[in-house]
């Protein structure tokens, strides 16, 4: 091989010295014969000339004799192009249509790929990525410590250059003059940029030496984004001042471009010290060891492995069980390079491109399996063809070579379109939020990778497809084509091309099934049981501590707020929940015991609930229906015994039967008792639809008040128009507090979003699928026809029917085209297990599944028969018989 | 001038190297050699020597060396190797075995006659 390459760069390189060569050698045999006609009595000049003439065709036969000379490899192969372009301008449907499928399928499988690179392959591309890991707890696969946790962590560990930890947040942004917008904050601890491993690009970083306790380092460093969009790349903006939550801020930073945080999904706006957490949320969680809400990541030491890493970390973990049991439990590690806040969500996601990324290669092998079938049919079409070639002494070789280059040549134009449109569709995605108010990314911009693996599979696709004619071809025997006029069919060939396209039905019944299965998944989560009803409610997002409102105002505040909210014209109903409503992202939760339970240890709890803080009217406002017991009244504030209303799955969990629950009493990590007043129904609480039931508590808002409350405005009023009354509403009750207004459905969205993603995703997919499933069967069909159509005519001479016409001219594909999808249709049955995980309700054996899929595939045959049918129907014998 | 006879497919390759195995010969120089040893019987078509030529050489079978000729002039001799001169061994006994079983088989007459 290596011997073969250097020849041939020989060759490259010195083709001038062997054209030279050959162009000596030619003319010293003129000059020759023209020695000899000298001799015979001619002149010189006419000798010369009669000597070129007789060596007849000077430039034709160069190029044969070069051929021979060299066997120049790279010379043929321009050769092969231009006869390959020649050829394929013959059949120029043909190769439009080769090359809009595999356009398609190339551009679809460079985009799934994009999202493997983005999500898989290039996670942050942070210096020494490779030891870097974010510490999960063992037990749930989720990274999250309490601030004291992470503190011990930090100071004791020995098996890291440095433990950082992080949270993503909202502030509210003010940088002088108008109203503050809501904001992206990373709360990152001293060390954050040092673990990092960053630079700067302006100014300087904050470190571990700048914290000196609580609010002791104001300040702020700017990612690259935000330097542009809300300073304008101004360089003097480092030592201004910033108010993030109505607190000033000292700008002392940019961080380089590209860095948006250790989420890959998120981006951010402003990096802020831990220690100023209290300054930024209002209340202080620095103090609070039971409630995990940091994201912790480490250096790993390099000269450590993994397993001594996680000993190290292990043994300080018992210590803390050990010495905080009230709070800590199950405190054993696991090391993982999740980049999504821990492979609890990391894994799905993974899953899923996977996942995506099988059915699009899946698809190319369709459009291969397609064209595959197609050349084929090409190749015995232009039997003739070949065998004149064979004949004239072309080498089985050469020819070969042409119908490769051909199939290359179609896939690697097929694959430059494909990734070009794939380049436009990325480009939009990288710049596209999904949902304004999260700061949510999608980091699959392509890069060389992606052009690589695109160029990769356009030529493995051209030979794969430009295979299939090659026995075929290897076979001819020249004799016998030439005499007979046509290839005798030879039956084995054919079956492998029925074979084809049963497979390429079959893949294609995979991805329409696997399509079918995640819209329908969609389309329950949409109409699942949420516990609420989103429809014509308005969410109203109030921060009051970090407007400078003391605990004390806060609940009179409040209260002025709903009745203000209540004067509104057409506003039914008007609750409060804090701190996030059900289905927006994020959630408190905790643990809840038996009353017989006195040691309050996290091992003994009867569940881990999530919890709210409502209004009376709460319920009401939000449309969960109370199954029993009754709602709070305002009564229940700090001087009536505490109270609280469950859903039916903590009342299951922690009193064994949901009827058994009312006025029962069950106890909190603080000790206190509480009094079961109502039951709930159950609902999704998390923004995941696919959530299973979860326990879910509700406080009376006066027995446990928050300072970031949400306005629950049920009205059938038009949003927008009700927002603006909203918004003039909070202005007349205090002009700087800052509220941003959503509609319920669209604060939802984010929950949406993955089975948003995945339905999209697959729906195209299967769209893509049964498009090429269509000009398969349609390829198969009209060929036969062509082929059989003077069999047609006489047998319609002979007074066939029109039932036995279109069985004999599209019957072979439909029986194919049975044959595959029940066969696509079972795979894809067992390929949808997977969609379980990402689509809610995604269930393969569902009725209306598997009827949409047989539909579909039976959809698929008609369309693509429908012409070959008609055609046939519409011979005329006589004509036919006339003209061969 | 004999009459000329058409050359049969595959032969021009057996005379080519039976005329270099004479000795070391230049393309023009080999064309002269095939019409000397066949009396003039067998022309061979200037066009098509080169592309055989360099098959043979590409095949092994001839080596080239440039030279000077008899007429004072540059030019490129071929020469047979030694699997040249045993291939040229097998395809002379196999075309002789080829045209004794033709002979053989025209000379052929009507049983009983």
């Amino acid at each position: 091989m290596l011997a073969y390459l250097r020849s041939l760069t020989f060759r490259f390189l010195h083709r001038d010295a062997l054209e030279r060569e050959l162009e000596d050698e030619l003319r010293s045999h003129v000059l020759h014969r023209a020695d000899d006609l000298e001799r015979a009595g001619l002149d010189r000049g006419a000798a010369e000339r009669q000597a070129r003439v007789e060596f007849g065709g000077h430039a034709r036969f160069k190029e044969e004799a070069r051929d021979a000379l060299a066997g120049g490899l790279l010379e043929t192969l321009f050769r092969d192009l231009r006869f390959s372009v020649r050829q394929l301008r013959k059949s120029p449907s043909f190769t439009v249509a080769a090359i809009i499928t595999l356009a398609v399928a190339i551009g679809a499988n460079a985009v799934v790929f994009s999202a493997i690179n983005g999500f898989i392959l290039r996670p942050l591309g942070l210096p020494n990525e490779e030891t870097l890991f974010t510490i999960e707890r063992a037990s749930d696969h989720l990274a999250g410590e309490s601030y004291p946790n992470y503190i011990d962590l930090r100071d004791r560990v020995r098996g890291f250059d440095g433990l950082a930890a992080f949270i993503a947040n909202q502030a509210w942004f003010g940088a002088g003059g108008g109203s503050p917008a809501r904001a992206w904050v990373y709360e990152v601890s001293g060390n954050y940029f040092d673990v990092l491993g960053l630079q700067p690009y302006l100014g300087r970083f904050f470190h571990a030496s700048d914290e000196r306790g609580p609010g002791s380092a104001p300040y702020v460093v700017l990612t690259y984004a935000s330097w542009r969009t809300h300073f304008l790349g101004d360089r003097r903006v480092i030592g201004r001042t910033v108010e993030l939550s109505r607190h000033p801020f000292t700008i002392i930073g940019v961080a380089p471009p590209g860095f948006h945080g250790t989420v890959l999904v998120y981006t951010t706006d402003f990096f802020v010290p831990l220690v100023e957490q209290p300054q930024v949320e209002g209340t202080s969680l620095l103090d609070v060891r039971g409630n995990r809400w940091l994201a912790v990541f480490g250096r790993r030491k390099g000269i450590l492995t993994n397993a001594q890493a996680v000993a190290d970390l292990n043994v300080i973990g018992a210590q803390l069980e050990a010495s905080y049991p009230k709070d800590n439990d199950k405190m054993s590690f696991v090391l993982s390079r999740s980049t999504l806040g821990g492979d609890a969500f990391e894994q799905p996601v993974h899953a899923f491109v996977i996942g995506l990324m099988l059915l699009a290669t899946l698809i190319l092998l369709a459009v291969c399996a397609n064209l595959g079938s197609l050349f084929a049919a090409r190749a015995a079409d232009r039997s003739r063809e070949v065998a004149l070639r064979l004949a004239l002494g072309a080498g089985s070789g050469r020819i070969l070579r042409q119908l490769f280059s051909e199939a290359v040549l179609i896939s690697l134009v097929g694959g430059a379109i494909g990734l070009w449109g794939s380049v436009l569709l990325l480009d939009w995605l990288a710049t596209w939020r999904p949902f304004p108010q999260f700061a949510v990314i999608l980091p699959i911009e392509p890069d060389a990778r992606v052009y690589l693996v695109a160029l990769l599979l356009s030529v493995a696709s051209g030979f794969l497809f430009g295979a299939v004619p090659v026995r075929q071809v290897l076979r001819t025997d020249p004799y016998q084509v030439l005499k007979s006029g046509s290839v005798s069919p030879v039956s084995r060939r054919l079956a492998m091309r029925d074979l084809l396209v049963a497979l390429q039905i079959a893949i294609c019944a995979v991805l329409v099934t696997s399509s079918l299965v995640a819209v329908r998944g969609l389309e329950r989560s949409l109409r699942g049981n949420f516990g609420i009803d989103a429809h014509q409610v308005l969410l109203v997002d109030t921060d009051l501590a970090t407007s400078g409102y003391t605990p004390d105002r806060m609940m009179a505040m409040q209260q002025r707020m709903a009745d203000a909210m209540r004067t509104i014209p057409g506003v039914a109903t008007v609750g409060m929940v804090a701190q996030t409503p059900p289905m927006h992202l994020g959630w408190n939760d905790s643990k809840v015991f038996g009353d017989d339970v006195a040691d309050l240890r996290p091992g003994n709890a009867a569940a881990d609930a999530i919890q709210y803080s409502v209004s009376p009217d709460y319920f009401r406002a939000a449309g969960t229906a109370l199954l029993a017991g009754r709602a709070f009244t305002l009564h229940d504030d700090q001087h009536a015994p505490r109270v609280a209303i469950v859903n039916e799955t903590f009342a299951r969990k922690v009193f064994a039967a949901p009827d058994r629950a009312l006025d029962q009493f069950f106890k909190l990590p603080d000790g206190s008792r509480v009094e079961v007043v109502g039951l709930a129904q159950d609902g999704k609480y998390t923004a995941n639809l696919a959530e299973e039931p979860q326990p879910a508590m509700f406080f009376p808002l006066r027995q446990m008040p928050s300072s970031e409350t949400w306005l629950v405005i049920r009205s059938p009023r038009d949003a927008e128009e009700l927002s603006a009354a909203v918004r003039a509403t909070l202005r007349a009750l205090d002009p700087g507090l800052p509220a941003s207004i959503e509609t319920w459905t669209r604060d939802m969205s984010g929950a949406l979003f993955p089975a948003r993603v995945a339905a999209a995703a697959l729906g195209i997919l299967g769209a893509m699928g049964a498009i090429v499933a269509i000009t398969g069967i349609f390829g198969t069909a009209a060929y036969s026809l062509s082929k059989h159509l003077k069999d047609l005519g006489i047998r319609m001479a002979l007074g066939a029917g029109e039932l036995d016409v279109i069985q004999a001219a599209v019957g072979r594909a439909l029986r194919l085209l049975a044959v595959g999808s029940l066969a696509g249709l079972v795979l894809g049955i067992l390929a949808s297990r997977v969609l379980g995980s990402i689509v809610y309700e995604a269930t393969p054996r569902d009725p209306v599944v598997l009827i949409a899929a047989v539909l579909a595939m039976f959809l698929v045959g008609l369309v693509a028969t429908w012409i070959p049918a008609r055609r046939a129907l519409s011979v005329d014998p006589s004509m036919l018989m006339r003209e061969q | 001038m004999a009459a000329s006879a058409q050359l049969l497919p595959g032969t021009l390759d057996l005379l080519i190297l039976k005329a270099v195995s004479l000795g070391p010969l230049h393309g023009y120089g080999i064309l002269l050699r095939i019409g000397q040893i066949s009396h003039g019987a067998l022309l061979v078509e200037q066009g098509a020597l080169y592309p055989a030529l360099f098959r043979l050489v590409r095949q092994g079978l001839l080596k080239t060396k440039w030279g000077t000729s008899e007429n004072n002039r540059r030019a490129k001799f071929y020469e047979l190797t030694v699997p040249g001169r045993k291939r040229l061994g097998e395809e002379t006994e196999s075309w002789n075995r080829l045209v004794a079983a033709i002979a053989l088989a025209l000379r052929a007459r009507p049983e009983g006659a």
